[in-house]
């Protein structure tokens, strides 16, 4: 029988990605669930890289309990050709029972060919993870929007392995362990001597604002605040937070996609979450449910929103901003 | 050259509601569209058609009534229409799709393949690149530029998190595309006469002749358990009133995370 939980380090310049760390965390959860069931998972961090040999022990106080590291030059940025002929063959070698994914752009990229080529099922975006402890076998449930949010669907893969999902960024929390150095085993495998893609540029985007992702606070506006940004700029700086916006707003043009919140956007968890004339859609509300405070200000009082939100005003946010932030300046200074 | 462009008609999710009674999905009355995702796609190609010159081929795997998406393909200036459909394709996952689209594919030997980055329904963005898999040849996914096209490659602009590459690839190749990559044309009124009498090549199980194990919902690997809407929750403290009040709610709401 197949084991273990593998998970792909995706790196850059040397640094983890913070979903990777993410999914080692839950991966451990997973093992405990198995642990009930008395089947012995290990959670498996696979590490492709170059010059990389001082990253496992960051991956061991996250959860792992070994490390597979492959090194060679043509890993030292994860590429589609590349990443993908390592992990198929790593999954051909070790034969594990599950693989998660990051669903950055990345590992979007990678996971969906390399379920093709190792002719298993993939499930996309998947929110929640859980074991099967009806059934004596290692299945997982896997649980993921669809239809823009509007429905959930709990996905299986009982006849092939591994059962593979991406999950996005921010889903799950990381959680640092106390634990010992584990295992790293070294894998060597071949590449293709000529590179199907060749980098010609790489650019950082111009005027990147801060990452919503990691923010704490977010005020976030909807498409009918789209002539009235500067209210919610200025409340979100007085606040220390950062701006928001739904698929509605971004469409109109007054802010940029990298600030979208929702299913087709960014998903968030800060610890307070305003939305400012955001109707709720599932659309929207699936990038955000997570946040431990949402408030939600919406002058129809059957909006969405408020089925998800834990103070909800009814009222206009044109008007209230200002002497919120008003108020907000007193407490402050 | 030859450009296939892979397109679907998929419900407009932002028009859907659930019915809080039965909490289940209303779909009566939410129109079909052309996927978001693949009208840059299909624009995309247009414009190569122009500038280097191509034979433009969608298509798309559906039930019958796609084939009004094809028309309105046709009305905008492609070539060829082709749409794979069979009840034996039906319920496919992304695994079973992309066997069966690579097949089609493979009958027209393609330079170029379009498609767009994710469908609204399934939101997987699994497709694009498993056909490219399929088929054993590049692939670009999250394409938000073309920059230039040769008879030879194609150089275009990537968009990552935080940052944007440009990159070169030979064809043949896939490019999977952002819907921000371009807006697509209006139909000329002629074309969309003349879209009427196009003719539509629809492709069935019995000229793939693909293996019963390899297609539709039994060729799946993975299977759909259970599905179900989101709880309806009923926590919420709803503040009516004047400004006064909600200022004052949302400062005692912020006080705990504000220093």
């Amino acid at each position: 029988m197949t084991k273990d939980i593998f998970v792909f380090i995706e790196t850059r310049n040397n640094i983890i990605a913070e979903v990777s760390l993410q999914l080692l965390s839950e991966a451990r959860k997973l093992k405990a669930q198995y642990a009930q069931k008395g089947l012995n998972h290990q959670v498996v961090g696979v590490l492709p890289g170059y010059n990389v040999e001082n990253l496992p022990a960051t991956l061991f106080n996250y959860g792992a309990d070994k490390v597979i590291l492959c090194q060679h030059e043509k890993l030292k940025e994860a590429t589609t050709q590349h990443t993908s002929k390592v992990l198929s063959d790593i999954i051909r070698a070790f034969e594990p029972d599950s693989f998660l994914i990051g669903a950055t752009v990345i590992g979007r990229d990678i996971a969906p060919r390399v379920a093709a080529r190792v002719d298993t099922g993939l499930t996309a975006d998947a929110t929640i993870i859980e074991v099967d402890m009806a059934s004596d076998t290692s299945l997982l449930l896997i649980t993921r929007p669809a239809f823009g949010g509007n429905l959930f669907g709990t996905i299986v893969c009982p006849n092939f392995r591994p059962q593979m999902a991406t999950i996005r960024p921010n889903v799950f929390e990381k959680t640092e362990i106390e634990a010992e150095a584990g295992e790293v085993v070294y894998f060597e495998t071949t590449f293709d001597e000529t590179d199907w893609v060749e980098i010609l540029k790489r650019e950082v985007q111009q005027a990147k604002t801060n990452d919503i992702a990691k923010a704490r606070i977010i005020v976030s506006a909807g498409r009918s605040m789209a002539k009235h940004l500067d209210l919610i700029k200025d409340f979100a700086q007085t606040l220390n937070a950062e701006v928001g916006a739904s698929r509605g707003l971004v469409e109109t043009g007054a802010l940029g996609k990298d600030v979208q919140v929702g299913q087709t956007g960014k998903t968030v968890r800060p610890l307070v979450y305003i939305a400012c004339g955001i109707s709720g859609a599932v659309q929207h509300t699936a990038g955000m449910d997570k946040a431990e405070c949402i408030i939600a200000i919406n002058s129809d009082p059957n909006a969405a929103i408020f089925q998800i939100a834990h103070v909800g005003i009814v009222g206009d946010a044109v008007l209230i901003l200002p002497k919120l932030k008003e108020e907000l300046q007193k407490i402050l200074n | 050259m030859k450009i296939v462009v892979l397109m679907k008609q998929v419900p407009n999710t932002t028009e859907m509601l659930i019915d809080k009674e039965t909490g289940t999905l209303i779909r009566t009355g939410v129109d079909s569209i052309m996927n978001p995702d693949d009208t840059s796609a299909l624009e995309a190609a247009l414009k190569i058609k122009q500038s280097n010159g191509a034979e433009v081929i969608v298509i798309t795997m559906g039930p019958p009534q796609a084939a009004n998406m094809l028309r309105e393909c046709y009305g905008r200036g492609v070539d060829h229409a082709m749409l794979i459909s069979d009840p034996a394709f039906a319920g496919a996952d992304t695994w079973a799709t992309s066997n069966t689209l690579a097949a089609a594919i493979k009958r027209v030997q393609p330079d170029l393949i379009f498609a767009g980055r994710q469908a609204i329904d399934g939101d997987t963005a699994q497709v694009g690149p498993q056909v490219a898999e399929r088929l054993n040849i590049p692939q670009i996914t999250y394409v938000s530029k073309i920059v230039e096209v040769t008879s030879d490659f194609i150089v275009v602009k990537k968009h990552y998190e935080d940052f944007d590459e440009t990159l070169k690839v030979s064809f043949p190749c896939l490019l999977t595309t952002l819907e921000q990559l371009d807006h697509l044309r209006f139909m000329n009124v002629t074309s969309a006469w003349q879209a009427f009498d196009k003719p539509i090549e629809t492709v069935n199980n019995q000229v793939l002749m693909l293996d019963a194990k390899d297609i539709g919902l039994k060729g799946s690997p993975t299977q759909v358990r259970k599905t179900f809407t989101r709880p309806v929750s009923s926590e919420v403290k709803l503040i009516h009133g004047g400004s006064d009040e909600a200022v004052k709610a949302i400062l005692s709401t912020l006080a705990p995370y504000i220093q």
